[in-house]
């Protein structure tokens, strides 16, 4: 559907031949599409613009190019920096503790419940990890029985009390119950909520409050929108979270919100989910998450 | 508030605010044409003229479904048994969506039945079943991993035999790009024929109000898979605006009947074109 980027670039640049140094006026158009292409990718359309006049700048006053594609190392500056933008220190998850405890939180139907399983099973994995699964979502319609159907497919326990209606306290329990288990890793499944839900925000917070985790990972849907920002933003103020997931990427879906929620809050984006078995779950690379969303 | 002049500083805002809501660049640039060509530029206007006139062009976009499949809940439904079959990719609300519809039917006198054809995702048959308790309606089920097809022909055999007036059945998830799951949706489609020729009458295609340009690819990829006849659009209750579904309706003519406002059975609100526009720019008030 996307005509490719270079190509787009190319037409662009034809305007420039015979000029002798890129200038403002003359590079306007080619910024113009790469702006386009990353906004078509969800990419916000403020940090696009940023973006795009941060690219600008970098290439006033260079010689205009003259190799036979332009576009093409145009595509190049624009991808790197890209990649730059969304590396940067990569981040092992800290599961160090006794039990560590890692709490998931997001907007509803992001893929929390089905990533907790998905790392349940990672960390079950690797040498020295015990985990525990612990459903502290007590509104979504059969929750409970959705974490202990992973649960069983990847041989994890779950932790649950279908009559408790307080998702701090439950979270605190299983905390006591994971030392009598053994279990060193905790990882809190909670309910979906949307960040304007000021009830729901307060309960998540107390929930860190409450069990102190190593790690507060934000699920987010590739899909996402525009409102990718704001989302990242209200959560991050919350809770200042510790890093990114992001789901869905088994979808056609160009993914821009990684870019904006990364250039919002600046946290490392830790894992990829990619698909709905339990072993579709990848760390982060930014240079494939660049070229993705410059349909490369 | 005043006076003020359609300027590049106006559309400029304009055009922030469309692809600030996910409008996209494509349909953005379309209504800020039709609005170039209608009002001369640096013509004095005040605000409630161009918003009126946005508000005219971009409704436009938005088209009705055709009298013959329109309905409202406590109308008499186009035909008897009314077959909704709900497809959408992972997470968008399709169950909830579901028991949020049966809620309604049922409160407007309706006989609703809902088919459990999500056997897949983990315990979607046990979270469709606690809507059919709170809806206080009746659902066909088998267990877990059988064949959504045969799950979809019962349901429908079954309202056909109870009398129902309205089925609702329920699908897994699944990404518009993996065919062979799109393949599978089709074929729940065609067995359901086996039993009603003209059935599903609405294939009602739920898109997260949240999501980005991928929509697009959406309603394309099941509407070719399944001839999607209505949207629905959740999770409006948030800060996101869903504004791609201005240029799915555009481009490919399917009506958006509803709107998903929270996570509760009263949650649920019939489209109106005019108070959506209205929130696509904060209007409201
Ligand atoms: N294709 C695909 N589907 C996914 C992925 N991650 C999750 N899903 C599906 O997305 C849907 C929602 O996932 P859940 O894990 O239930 O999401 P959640 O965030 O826990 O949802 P709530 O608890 O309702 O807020 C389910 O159908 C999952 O199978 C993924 O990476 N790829
Ligand atoms: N805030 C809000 N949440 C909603 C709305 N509709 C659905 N949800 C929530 O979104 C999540 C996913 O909803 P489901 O109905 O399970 O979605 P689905 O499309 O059936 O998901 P799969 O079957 O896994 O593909 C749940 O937590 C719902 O409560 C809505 O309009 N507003
Ligand atoms: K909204
Ligand atoms: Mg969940
Ligand atoms: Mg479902």
């Amino acid at each position: 559907m996307f005509e490719s980027l270079s190509e787009r670039l190319d037409s662009a640049f034809k305007s420039l031949k015979g000029e002798g140094r890129i200038t403002e006026l003359n590079i306007a158009a080619t910024v113009k599409e790469i702006r386009r292409a990353l906004i078509d990718a969800d990419v916000n359309y403020k940090i696009a613009k940023e973006f795009t006049d941060k690219v600008k700048d970098a290439v006033l006053g260079e010689k205009v190019i003259t190799a036979i594609s332009p576009g093409q190392l145009m595509t190049k500056i624009v991808k790197d920096e890209l990649t730059e933008l969304m590396g940067g220190n990569e981040v092992e998850l800290n599961a160090k503790g006794n039990p560590a405890i890692i709490l998931i939180a997001g907007l509803q139907g992001s893929g929390k419940t089905t990533f907790s399983g998905k790392l349940a099973n990672y960390l079950k994995g690797k040498k020295g990890f015990s985990p525990m699964l612990v459903a502290a979502d007590i509104y979504r319609p059969a929750a409970i029985d959705q974490l202990k159907v992973l649960g069983g497919q990847i041989g994890v326990d779950v932790y649950s009390e279908p009559e408790n209606k307080d998702a701090v306290s439950i979270a605190q329990n299983a905390v006591k119950e994971a030392k009598t288990r053994n279990k060193n890793v905790l990882i809190i499944d909670t309910a979906g909520r949307l960040a304007v839900d000021e009830v729901m925000m307060t309960e998540v917070a107390n929930v860190k409050n409450a069990v102190n985790p190593q790690e507060i990972l934000f699920v987010v849907d590739s899909m996402t929108g525009q409102d990718a920002v704001n989302t990242a933003k209200a959560f991050n103020d919350r809770l200042n979270f510790s890093g990114v997931v992001l789901t869905k990427l088994d979808g056609d879906t160009r993914g821009g919100a990684a870019l904006s929620i990364k250039y919002t809050v600046d946290k490392p984006i830790k894992f990829i989910s990619s698909g709905e078995k339990m072993d579709t779950l990848d760390v982060f690379y930014p240079e494939r998450m660049a070229q993705r969303i410059l349909g490369m | 508030a005043g006076k003020s002049t359609v300027d590049e500083e106006v559309l400029d805002n304009l055009e922030e605010a469309l692809v600030g809501a996910d409008v996209g660049i494509d349909t953005t640039v379309q209504i800020i044409e039709r609005i170039e060509t209608r009002v001369a530029k640096d013509k004095y206007l005040n605000t409630t003229e161009l918003n009126n006139i946005l508000q005219q062009e971009i409704e436009a976009m938005l088209v009705d479904a055709p009298s013959a499949n329109s309905y409202a809940f406590d109308s008499e439904l186009p035909s008897k048994p009314y077959v909704i079959m709900v497809v959408g990719v992972n997470g968008v609300g399709k169950t909830t969506t579901i028991g949020k519809l049966a809620h309604n039917f049922k409160k407007a006198g309706k006989n609703v039945l809902l088919g459990a054809a999500d056997t897949f995702r983990a315990a979607a048959v046990d979270q469709l079943t606690i809507w059919s308790e709170r809806a206080g309606v009746p659902i066909v089920k088998q267990d877990m991993g059988s064949d959504p097809a045969a799950v979809a022909f019962d349901t429908v055999q079954s309202g056909v035999s109870r009398g129902s007036d309205v089925i609702l059945i329920d699908t897994a998830g699944r990404l518009h790009n993996k065919a062979h799951l799109m393949d599978e949706l089709s074929k729940i489609r065609r067995v359901m024929q086996k039993v009603i020729p003209d059935a599903p009458h609405e294939v009602l295609l739920v898109l997260d109000g949240s999501t980005g340009q991928n929509a697009l690819e959406q309603a394309k990829h099941f509407t070719a898979a399944t001839d999607v006849t209505a949207l629905a659009i959740t999770k409006l209750d948030g800060t996101a605006k869903g504004g791609v579904v201005l240029a799915i309706a555009n481009q490919f003519k399917i009506p958006v009947k509803f709107i998903g406002v929270g996570e509760k059975m009263e949650d649920l609100l019939v489209f109106n074109k005019h108070e959506f526009v209205d929130s696509l720019f904060n209007l409201e008030k």
